[in-house]
């Protein structure tokens, strides 16, 4: 039981609020908006906690970080003990602290919430893994190299964690990755302001290769080699498929071709991979004076954020109401601040263009919610006769992503399902020996949290298949 | 990695290279194309391999300038390194997949606008050392820019010159040339066209009537070139596609060519700035 009195107190002293930058000011910048804790408002905030014995906030962690431990050295002021009892389950701590959806994870059940605030465990997360990587990071034990090499497709969440365990073990561990830079989307996907590159990402890279681990970059596997040929030819004794879900999807009505209608996709990959906010990159982007994101999730939060930043008037399209938003709560919060207006319980129609093909309007119908569907979600249905127009220049669709074909068309024996994901149980084994997947590509679009301990339960299963 | 072999420019705005770059070389086929980056804040620029050599492990780029990414491209010399190199990227051209016997004595005819030519090289090559019949028709403005005319030479049965002001061979278009070919009664299983959009357009309203096949290669606007973000999309037999991993070689009687015309326009005021400020930054 909880001691009573502590849990009144916690409840009322209410969550260590985060400094962040001013939503005005942020709305003209590419900084990161949340600035985080620093050691005091730490302390204070890890003292919140009540230290369950049985802690649902670990439950409800994907990973299962022992929550109450590493916030107890927090409290106690022992940072890197903290980061250590983290790091004994997580590889990427500043990434997940700063884009787990908390909300319904480890916060969404901590016991104060049932009242009061939870703790800011997130927030607590990455204070630790930032104190820690400015004091040079976790020592990490590495078993003595074995020699065996081991190929990882990709170098997303889950590729980067499937090969930091694997190389602990001792592997030769290879991640080729298609793009020029590696992070998957955590580089390409994730805006700057959300998840800064050279000060969060690419120092996560950097102790990958710490490990040893060697990263080829611009390789498709697939096309450059294929994974027949990683084993025949370049003698690897098992493969890790990482290879995310990056295929975006269109809606399909008509316009959808106009000069103007953009993939969220490439929107934030002109923005975030090639840097064209930066006036000395040479990629160019087009940037609406009004443009409409269609889509209520991370990826169009973050499309809508990244083109207010540049300069447009946004207006957020989507077909459910604010409850049903799949965004992080914070996200949405922040895109609120800023000043982008959501148009709830709207779907587009058509994109309408002017005479030299340029979109000029989104013909959008009213929505309203109806019965619940297979998901258990009300579906959206059109109100007859509702129909009417945004004004805009741009376009952005951010309708989801599915996984690339082009490394199942290529493998022999590799069995996807109908949505094209690749199919694999829980440990990561395809229907094709020595070949693990784990990610997006097995789950369709889903979380980094998710996708990185599919990389590390990937990385035990492959030890297990190739220890004599 | 990716250092740059041999340099020789072909005419004063077109510059040819060979790369290193060994997994590609390995792999490339006919059709194929790759994606470079010049320095650190370059843009992605897809090329297609006109040439490969496995045991060298380089590749052959032709690279036109036309913007600012190809100008800093074309500044590169023998020696410096390109910052990326990735590929081969797109589907390798349909006669890749054909048992080599299929081709023997099968006639093709190449329409290369251009710089086309260069795209063309590696496809009548490979079709040439497998016994098919290859004429190719090219066009330029100017004798003067015809480009690799030895090397085509080499690997195909007749090659008939148009030029814009009549310096050499036909004068006037491709497509008039490619007219009197079909009213001699030249008779092609294949025919292919590479080289500027609206010539491809052209060509594909020339062939239509005769009922030979006509594949083109799509030069859309590409960011990854992975299927990734959908920039290279048009439409093919009222079909949305993605050019880099669809392609870039699509049946030219279903293309909406006018929409891909319009579609590699999107970034045109940023482009004219961009090469504005690179040229005043080099006086
Ligand atoms: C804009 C955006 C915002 C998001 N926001 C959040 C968020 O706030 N919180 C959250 O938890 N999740 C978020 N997500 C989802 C999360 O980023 C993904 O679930 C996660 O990155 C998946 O990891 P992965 O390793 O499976 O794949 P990815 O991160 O997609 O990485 C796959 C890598 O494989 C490479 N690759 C693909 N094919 C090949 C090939 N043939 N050869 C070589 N390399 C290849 C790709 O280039 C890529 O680098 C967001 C996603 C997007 C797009
Ligand atoms: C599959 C593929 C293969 C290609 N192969 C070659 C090749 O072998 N050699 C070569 O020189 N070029 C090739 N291209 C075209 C080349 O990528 C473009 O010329 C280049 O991106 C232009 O960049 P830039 O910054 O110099 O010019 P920009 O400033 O981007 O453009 C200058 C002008 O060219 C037009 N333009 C831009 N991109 C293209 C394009 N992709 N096609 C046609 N016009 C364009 C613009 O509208 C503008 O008017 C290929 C393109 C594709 C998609
Ligand atoms: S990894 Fe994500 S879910 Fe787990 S404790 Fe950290 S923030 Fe919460
Ligand atoms: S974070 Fe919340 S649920 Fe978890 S141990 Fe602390 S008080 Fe309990
Ligand atoms: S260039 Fe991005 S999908 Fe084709």
């Amino acid at each position: 039981m909880q001691n009573r009195e502590e849990l009144k107190m916690a409840e009322k002293i209410g969550r260590v609020p985060v400094r962040e930058q001013d939503p005005k000011v942020r709305a003209g910048n590419f900084e990161e908006v949340c600035y985080g804790y620093n050691e005091k408002e730490a302390l204070l905030e890890a003292s919140r906690c009540l230290n369950c014995r049985n802690p649902r906030c670990v439950q409800h962690c994907p990973v299962g970080i022992r929550i109450p431990e590493f916030i107890a050295q927090v409290r106690a002021g022992a940072f890197q003990e903290a980061a250590r009892v983290i790091a004994s389950d997580s590889s990427l701590p500043a990434v997940c602290g700063r884009v787990c959806p908390q909300e319904t994870q480890c916060e969404g059940s901590c016991i104060l919430g049932v009242k009061g605030e939870p703790v800011a465990i997130g927030k607590l997360e990455r204070f630790v893994a930032d104190w820690s990587r400015a004091q040079g990071g976790v020592p990490v034990e590495k078993a003595p190299a074995n020699g065996i090499k081991v190929a990882i497709v990709g170098s997303g969440p889950s590729g980067l964690a499937c090969a930091s365990d694997l190389a602990k073990l001792g592997y030769d561990v290879t991640i080729f990755e298609v793009l020029h830079k590696p992070g998957g989307v955590l580089q390409y996907g994730i805006p700057e302001f959300r998840l800064p590159k050279q000060r969060v990402v690419e120092p996560e890279i950097d102790s990958v290769r710490a490990l040893g681990v060697k990263i080829e970059t611009n390789v498709v596997v697939g096309r450059t080699i294929t994974i027949d040929e990683l084993f025949d030819r370049e003698g690897f004794k098992a493969v890790f498929v990482g290879s995310g879900a990056g295929l975006p999807r269109f809606m399909g009505i008509p316009g959808e071709s106009l000069n103007g209608v953009f993939s969220a996709n490439e929107f934030l990959t002109r923005s975030n991979l090639m840097r064209a906010f930066d006036p000395s990159s040479d990629t160019p982007i087009f940037v609406g004076k009004r443009v409409a994101v269609v889509g209520g999730g991370n990826v169009a939060m973050d499309a809508a954020r990244t083109a207010l930043r540049l300069g447009s008037q946004v207006t957020i399209v989507y077909r459910r109401t604010e409850k049903e938003l799949p965004a992080r709560a914070e996200e949405v919060h922040h895109a609120l601040e800023e000043g982008i207006v959501f148009r709830m319980l709207t779907n587009p129609v058509e994109i309408l263009g002017d005479e030299k093909g340029w979109v000029n309007a989104l013909r959008c119908i009213q929505m309203e919610l109806g019965e619940p569907d297979a998901s258990g979600r009300r579906s959206p249905i059109p109100i007859k006769d509702s129909e009417f127009e945004i004004p805009v220049d741009a376009v952005i669709m951010a309708l989801g992503t599915s996984p690339n074909p082009l490394i199942a068309k290529t493998t022999k024996g590799l069995e996807t399902e109908r949505h094209g994901c690749i199919v694999a149980d829980e440990s990561g084994a395809t229907s094709r020996p020595g070949v693990f997947a784990g990610g997006d590509a097995v789950t369709g679009a889903a979380t980094v949290i998710l996708a990185m301990g599919a990389g590390r339960r990937a990385a035990a299963a492959i030890d297990a298949y190739l220890r004599p | 990695m990716y250092k740059i072999t041999r340099k020789a420019m072909l005419t004063p705005t077109i510059c040819l290279m060979d790369v290193e770059a060994p997994r590609l070389a390995a792999s490339a086929q006919p059709g194929q194309f790759l994606i470079v980056r010049a320095r650190e804040e370059g843009e992605r620029i897809p090329l297609t391999i006109c040439d490969y050599d496995r045991e060298q492990g380089t590749v052959t780029i032709v690279t036109q300038i036309v913007g600012a990414s190809s100008r800093l491209i074309c500044a590169l010399e023998e020696g410096d390194c390109f910052t990326d190199v990735v590929g081969p990227l797109g589907c390798p051209s349909d006669f890749v997949e054909l048992p080599d016997g299929a081709l023997k004595g099968s006639r093709y005819l190449f329409v290369a606008g251009g710089l086309g030519t260069a795209p063309v090289y590696p496809q009548a090559k490979y079709l040439h050392e497998r016994g098919a019949h290859v004429d190719v028709v090219v066009g330029a403005k100017t004798a003067d820019l015809l480009i690799l005319r030895e090397e085509m030479s080499a690997v195909c049965d007749n090659l008939y010159v148009c030029t814009d002001d009549g310096s050499e061979g036909h004068h006037g278009l491709v497509t008039e040339k490619v007219k009197l070919l079909l009213a001699e009664g030249q008779h092609y299983d294949q025919a292919v066209a590479i080289g500027p959009m609206i010539m491809m357009k052209f060509v594909a309203l020339t062939l239509r009537e005769s009922g030979i096949p006509l594949t083109v290669s799509l030069n859309t606007l590409m960011v990854d070139g992975t299927g990734m973000c959908g920039c290279c999309r048009i439409t093919v037999g009222g079909k949305v596609r993605f050019a880099c991993v669809e392609g870039p070689e699509f049946d030219a009687y279903q293309v909406d060519f006018d929409e891909a015309l319009r579609r590699q326009t999107i970034y045109r005021p940023q482009e004219q700035e961009a090469d504005h400020k690179c040229k005043i930054g080099r006086n």
